[in-house]
């Protein structure tokens, strides 16, 4: 019994160093440089700089403008396609669910020049669109991530229940609204999350398809290119404190009673 | 001068930060090293990508002039360690690596990457001289009589005389730094769009007639330039100006002023462009330009010659153009570092002797073949840098319109020289021969970035990051309504949860 345990925890080790190593340890550096200014005092100027500056504040609301836009995209897109395939009774549903996947595995910025040049065909100048084709890059790039989750909860739903519901007189709409809708919120939350994080600081995908406005990405580079780290650091301290708040206030959904009540 | 900016996402380049602090000290124990003859000198160079020949030519490469045939077969790297060996018997291993921006070079120093020899463009030369974080080149770098000594006996005395005047602290650049190459800055073009006329002037930037059809580079230093440029179009043009004895003077002061003032319609004005322009474009430009998306992209000239080239590749042509107003012209050169050479003479010598090699006139060849820029080496007297430029952009016998081409401000100190003379197609005037050689009158328009001091590189990065960000006061008045929707219905989820579980 005594070796076994003490080969268990072994095998954390790894991890936990990788942990302290590049996770812990960076985070305490960027935390020093976020609090310091160039002569290494100590200071809040950074964080008071950023939300008194129209340009910063501006570009993090332009962030959360590219990210709803594209979470909410792909919430349209994805739902109704996870819950067909879900739900259909056709044999070659993992077929399909690996057309969706395939992209994935074709490297991220081959697959963005072709968009690009799909786009241009579609739109004539992909300059004159520069929102537009952030949004429909980062969908691009991000739609697996959001029909995933959102597949599997459907697919494990117990189909009893639809039945027990249409035994008690619901219609096909009312059963989709009562029952199976509010039992894939959790997989609607945790799609939202993998897509709109990513989507606030993918800078490539709007660099490649000549967006010239910074998002919280390439503001953050910029600080780091122009030598002014403690800047950078903040800002990325920010866009960490915004992920945070964000993951707490989600979590408590999928927390809760897989049969409970719906979240609105 | 090839300012790519890395992709690099800056999560993942504090995360280098890391490791450079924690690896710090162990690096610093292996720059000490001792004095005595050593029997392996490990050197480590650190250059621009896809800078220098890596070798492995075709046969049909071959450059054949009448002074002898040039092939890269092996990469200058490792001929380099060969001839070093073969030519004073020590044997040296080179290091090599590469950087992608100015930028991102400094940062990499900063975090305690060790180098020898370093690659820079002159104005971040400039930084680290101020910084005196440069090692002098040696005496022995400058005797014209050791035949070894490629660089002294071949650089072109324009650009030596230009690395002599130009100083920093009361320093000569020319004490710290051997060029390795230089160019312009123009507007490549597609002749059946856009008017040479057009393209001659920074102010094509914002034409409206070209909306959405021209690109910038994404880069706080040169976009500076080309504003200033457009806002003193008509004086920088005007023959009060040009016929100014202090002309150059004037000229250097005026394109590198960071006056308030200045640094204000700077930003309005590139306000404008980015309104206009197709984009600010990192490495994209060259790619758009050749499938066709923009018709006109603001280029070094030495990815301008790579671009033409690629265009006739795909029969379709392009130019370039040197706007009236001034152009900068740009070098890119070696320097040594203090944190590497540490007072080491052998390593020195071996620093050295890689930038002689690569000045030697068969390897500036094949450097200038393989990445398409124009070195500083001029040959001396070396005939085959010449036969080079000659035996790409010259003229075939049976062409008909050809037009003179001279280039002796480049070969040589003698004015009234004629040796210098390219008889080549009249198109090559407006294409890859004047990118690759700017024509005189284009060199004295030029003018360098001058260094500009911590509080002026704040400034113009303050105003690079204005223009680049989305401002606050520019969010319409439905999109706060959404914003507001959207943080009320997250607030209300949140307290609807809340008051489930408490129940």
């Amino acid at each position: 019994m005594h070796k076994i345990s003490f080969s268990r925890k072994a095998l954390g080790i790894p991890y936990v160093i990788f942990l302290m190593l590049f996770v812990v340890a960076p985070l305490f550096v960027l935390i020093y440089y976020a609090f310091t200014n160039g002569s290494g005092q100590p200071t809040l100027q950074n964080l008071t700089g950023f939300f008194s500056d129209p340009n910063t504040l501006g570009t993090l609301f332009y962030s959360f403008g590219i990210a709803m836009t594209t979470t909410l995209v792909c919430l349209l897109l994805a739902y109704p396609t996870a819950y067909i395939l879900a739900t259909s009774k056709l044999k070659g549903q993992s077929v399909i669910i690996m057309l969706f996947i395939m992209p994935m595995w074709i490297n991220f910025s081959l697959r963005i020049t072709a968009l690009k040049e799909i786009l241009t065909w579609i739109e004539g100048n992909l300059a004159y669109y520069p929102f537009l084709n952030a949004v429909i890059g980062m969908t691009y790039d991000f739609l697996p991530f959001m029909i995933l989750p959102i597949y599997t909860t459907i697919s494990k739903l117990d189909g009893a229940l639809l039945e027990a519901a249409r035994d008690l007189g619901a219609d096909e709409l009312t059963a989709f609204l009562k029952v199976t809708l509010p039992l894939s919120v959790p997989g609607i939350i945790s799609g939202v999350s993998m897509v709109f994080l990513p989507a606030m600081t993918n800078y490539v995908v709007l660099d490649m398809l000549y967006n010239s406005t910074y998002i919280m990405g390439s503001l953050i580079g910029s600080y780091f290119a122009a030598y002014n780290w403690h800047g950078g650091s903040m800002i990325a301290l920010i866009l960490l404190a915004i992920i945070c708040l964000f993951t707490l206030l989600t979590r408590g959904a999928e927390d809760e009673n897989p049969r409970g009540g719906a979240l609105l | 001068m090839m300012r790519k900016k890395n992709k690099c996402i800056s999560l993942i380049f504090a995360f280098c930060l890391m490791i450079g602090l924690v690896l710090s000290p162990f690096q610093a124990e292996a720059a000490g090293e001792s004095n005595e003859k050593p029997k392996e000198i490990k050197l480590r160079v650190c250059n621009w990508e896809e800078y220098i020949d890596e070798g492995d030519w075709d046969e049909e490469e071959t450059i054949d002039l009448d002074s002898g045939d040039i092939i890269g077969e092996n990469s200058m790297v490792e001929d380099f360690e060969e001839w070093y060996y073969e030519t004073y018997g020590i044997k040296v291993s080179v290091e090599y690596s590469t950087f992608g921006t100015n930028e991102d070079l400094y940062n990499m120093l900063t975090l305690g990457d060790v180098y020898d020899l370093i690659c820079p463009s002159e104005y971040m030369v400039m930084k680290l001289m101020a910084e005196e974080q440069l090692v002098p080149l040696s005496d022995e770098f400058f005797n014209k009589s050791d035949e070894n000594n490629y660089y002294i006996n071949g650089v072109s005395p324009y650009i030596q005389s230009v690395f002599e005047k130009s100083k920093i602290n009361g320093e000569s650049w020319s004490k710290y730094m051997a060029g390795y190459m230089w160019g312009v800055t123009g507007i490549v073009y597609n002749p059946e769009i856009v008017s040479e006329e057009d393209a001659s002037t920074w102010k094509i930037l914002n034409n409206p007639d070209y909306y959405r059809q021209v690109t910038i580079k994404d880069n706080v230093r040169d976009s500076y330039f080309a504003a200033i440029g457009a806002l003193h179009s008509e004086e920088l043009m005007s023959e009060e100006f040009v016929n100014d004895p202090e002309y150059s003077r004037k000229l250097e002061e005026l394109m590198n002023d960071t006056s308030e003032e200045s640094i204000k319609e700077v930003q309005d004005y590139l306000q404008d462009v980015k309104n206009n322009a197709y984009s600010f474009e990192t490495d994209s430009g060259k790619a758009d330009m050749v499938t066709g998306k923009v018709v006109a992209n603001y280029q070094w000239s030495g990815d301008a010659v790579y671009s033409m080239d690629q265009a006739d590749e795909d029969d379709f042509t392009l130019a370039f153009a040197v706007p009236k107003e001034s152009t900068n012209i740009y070098f890119d050169g070696w320097v040594m570092l203090k944190s590497g050479v540490d007072g080491d003479p052998y390593k020195q010598h071996a620093a050295e002797a890689f930038i002689n090699f690569n000045s030697r006139p068969d390897n500036v060849i094949r450097n200038m073949y393989y990445i398409g820029y124009t070195s500083v080496i001029s040959g001396g007297d070396d005939p085959r840098i010449f036969e080079y430029a000659d035996w790409n952009f010259g003229a075939e016998d049976d062409e008909e319109d050809v037009t003179d081409y001279d280039i002796s401000y480049f070969f040589t100190d003698d004015k009234e020289s004629e040796d210098y003379i390219i008889t080549a197609p009249t198109s090559q005037v407006r294409r890859q021969l004047f990118a690759q050689y700017p024509s005189s009158d284009v060199i004295n328009r030029s003018s360098i970035m001058i260094y500009f001091d911590k509080e002026q590189n704040e400034a113009i990065n303050q105003m690079w990051i204005n223009v680049r960000c989305y401002n606050a006061h520019d969010i319409p008045i439905w999109a706060w309504g959404i914003a507001a929707a959207a943080v009320l219905m997250i607030v209300y989820a949140a307290v609807h949860k809340y008051m489930n579980k408490r129940n």
